[in-house]
């Protein structure tokens, strides 16, 4: 059994116009291995937040289930810390306090000084050193992104859930800040679940990349393997071969396989519907030598 | 010109203050009393009647005492009054006649009391409200009911039920002032954004920790702004509330100058009225201060 597992699940939403209830996704599994990065890329209201938000234990499945380490995973927990997309940052506490409040929640048996000291540490990890007083009203969008990846690292959750955490930062901030995270995670290596729409984002990050059809009744339809050894960095990556394939397949993707209904017609002829077809440009450069 | 364009929001106050007393000084002016014209009996007459008194010259001029009831007061009269009943601010000279200070202590410890009372009462059931959407909606109708009832319109319910006006009227600063923190703070609350009570979920904050560092620090904004309409209102509600429960208080001295014909203390009064809100309303918004934070 994989160390995150999605099972079987399915989400409904009550229609607006008071019809029958909209399926938003169906019958999505996902395995994710301890220490595994793994992204899910897909259209605006494809339902991928929804899902992010499922297994942080925000919202409830409609079917289905969250198996975390051999159990079930209902509800929020410490366990599971979410980077959210605009932040969610309280305004009324400093940078130091918004991450002592997490880090007093997750150590409720530490002393002042423990806590304090492991604060520091985070704070000095996303380079906000001298900022700790501010309020996030005070600091710009990629500072109030770095303030919520110290606050999620500084819990040492088994599950770090990134919901487009950078959309909402500048493009030259953007890459800054996705190399810091990097290195974050080089070290603590959490194993990570992260919805985005920024393709070039995802291949940097990500050990897989899973596409997810339109909704309603969204599936995944691909499990995309980034064959592209770590240490990765923007300015290298792009000169690896198959950088530019993944890169196109999932362009492509996003473009052509628009809705569910289609997508049934186009590529997938014949093969199991159920399963996400694996897309692994190592084995096919080998298959082909 | 150049000074003009300079010159000071200050200095238009004070401009505008000089007007507004030259102007109010030379509407009330009275005309000297003129005896010619008179016979000695109509002279007497007046003098009998104390319209007009004899002064040390031999001469005649009016009553100071009936001036005070005739026409309006100028400025000088009232600035004559305020002197006097500054001077003996810590007086107490019988039960119904305390000295200005006093007053001012009656009435703010008594609209303190309402409105600390009224605040703590609306701030609890509005963080409820504000929590709970089915309660909120059901019971919203019985306060959209009893918002615009006019606190003063409770005292006789409220004479009759506690018997006793010193509480009647806290109890009426406490109706006036309810009403809009409730409906704020339910709102405030209910409309408080869903990512900070997110983060509260994943952290496993208990109730009360997520009360006092998310929920009332994140609606504070909001229940300030109702705590200032509170403030309005029930500053509005004590000074009738005094005037018709004849309780001690700065409302009860403009009412008891009123039936003393004495119409420069009833302005007086309304004075006294007017610098005790402002210098409650700044400290409110000093204490406001604190509590609210930019988005």
């Amino acid at each position: 059994m994989a160390f995150l597992q999605i099972d079987h699940m399915t989400k409904f939403f009550p229609s607006h116009s008071g019809g029958d209830p909209v399926c938003i996704f169906k019958d999505v599994t996902i395995k994710i291995e301890k220490g595994e990065f793994v992204t899910t890329i897909g259209h605006s209201g494809c339902g991928k937040s929804t899902l992010l938000n499922i297994i942080a234990g925000l919202e409830s499945p409609s079917e289905g289930g969250v198996i975390l380490n051999g159990r079930e995973a209902a509800g929020p927990g410490l366990d599971r810390m979410v980077v959210f997309q605009n932040f969610a940052l309280m305004p009324w506490m400093t940078v130091f306090d918004n991450i002592r409040l997490a880090v007093r929640a997750a150590y409720p048996d530490w002393d002042r000084e423990r806590i304090a000291a492991h604060v520091h540490k985070y704070i000095a990890l996303v380079g906000l050193k001298g900022a700790e007083t501010k309020r996030p009203t005070a600091l710009s969008g990629g500072m109030k992104q770095r303030v919520g990846l110290a606050r999620a690292f500084a819990i040492e959750p088994k599950v770090l859930l990134l919901d487009e955490p950078f959309a909402q930062i500048d493009a030259l901030t953007r890459g800054v800040i996705q190399e810091e995270l990097i290195q974050m995670w080089n070290t603590s290596r959490n194993t990570v679940f992260m919805v985005t729409h920024d393709v070039d984002e995802a291949i940097l990050l990500s050990d897989r990349i899973l596409l997810m059809t339109n909704g309603p009744g969204a599936r995944i339809a691909e499990n995309v393997m980034v064959t592209i050894p770590r240490p990765r960095a923007r300015v290298t990556i792009i000169e690896h071969p198959h950088y530019y394939k993944i890169r196109n397949h999932i362009i492509h993707f996003l473009v052509e396989h628009v809705t569910h209904e289609e997508e049934t017609g186009v590529s997938n002829n014949g093969s199991e519907k159920k399963y996400p077809r694996v897309v692994d440009f190592e084995q096919e450069t080998l298959a082909r030598q | 010109m150049a000074m003009q364009g300079k010159s000071s929001p200050w200095m238009i106050s004070c401009f505008l203050l000089a007007v507004f007393l030259l102007a109010w000084h030379f509407f009330t002016l009275r005309p000297a009393f003129e005896p010619r014209g008179m016979s000695e009996e109509q002279l007497k007459m007046l003098e009998f009647n104390g319209d007009i008194v004899r002064t040390s010259e031999g001469g005649y001029a009016w009553n100071p005492e009936k001036e005070k009831v005739k026409g309006v007061p100028g400025p000088l009269m009232v600035f004559d009054k305020a002197r006097t009943e500054l001077a003996e601010a810590f007086v107490k000279k019988g039960t119904n006649d305390h000295g200005i200070a006093y007053l001012v202590a009656y009435t703010v410890s008594r609209f303190a009391a309402g409105f600390l009372a009224a605040s703590v009462v609306a701030i609890m059931l509005g963080v409820l409200l504000g929590l709970n959407k089915a309660l909120f909606q059901a019971v919203n109708p019985f306060i959209q009911i009893l918002k615009p009832i006019s606190p003063l319109a409770w005292m006789p319910l409220l004479l009759y039920t506690v018997k006793d006006p010193k509480w009647t009227a806290v109890l009426v600063v406490f109706m006036a002032a309810v009403w809009p923190t409730l409906a704020t703070t339910a709102f405030g609350v209910s409309s408080l954004r869903k990512d900070y009570l997110h983060v509260a979920a994943i952290l496993q904050l208990t109730w009360f920790k997520r009360l006092y560092k998310v929920i009332l620090p994140g609606a504070a904004p909001t229940i300030v702004n109702g705590l200032r309409i509170s403030f309005g209102s029930a500053l509005v509600a004590v000074v009738p509330a005094e005037m018709l429960l004849g309780e001690l208080g700065v409302g009860y001295l403009s009412w008891i100058e009123w039936n003393n014909l004495d119409i420069a203390g009833v302005i007086f009064a309304i004075l006294v009225v007017g610098v005790v809100g402002v210098i409650l309303d700044s400290g409110f918004n000093k204490l406001a201060g604190f509590v609210t934070y930019q988005e």
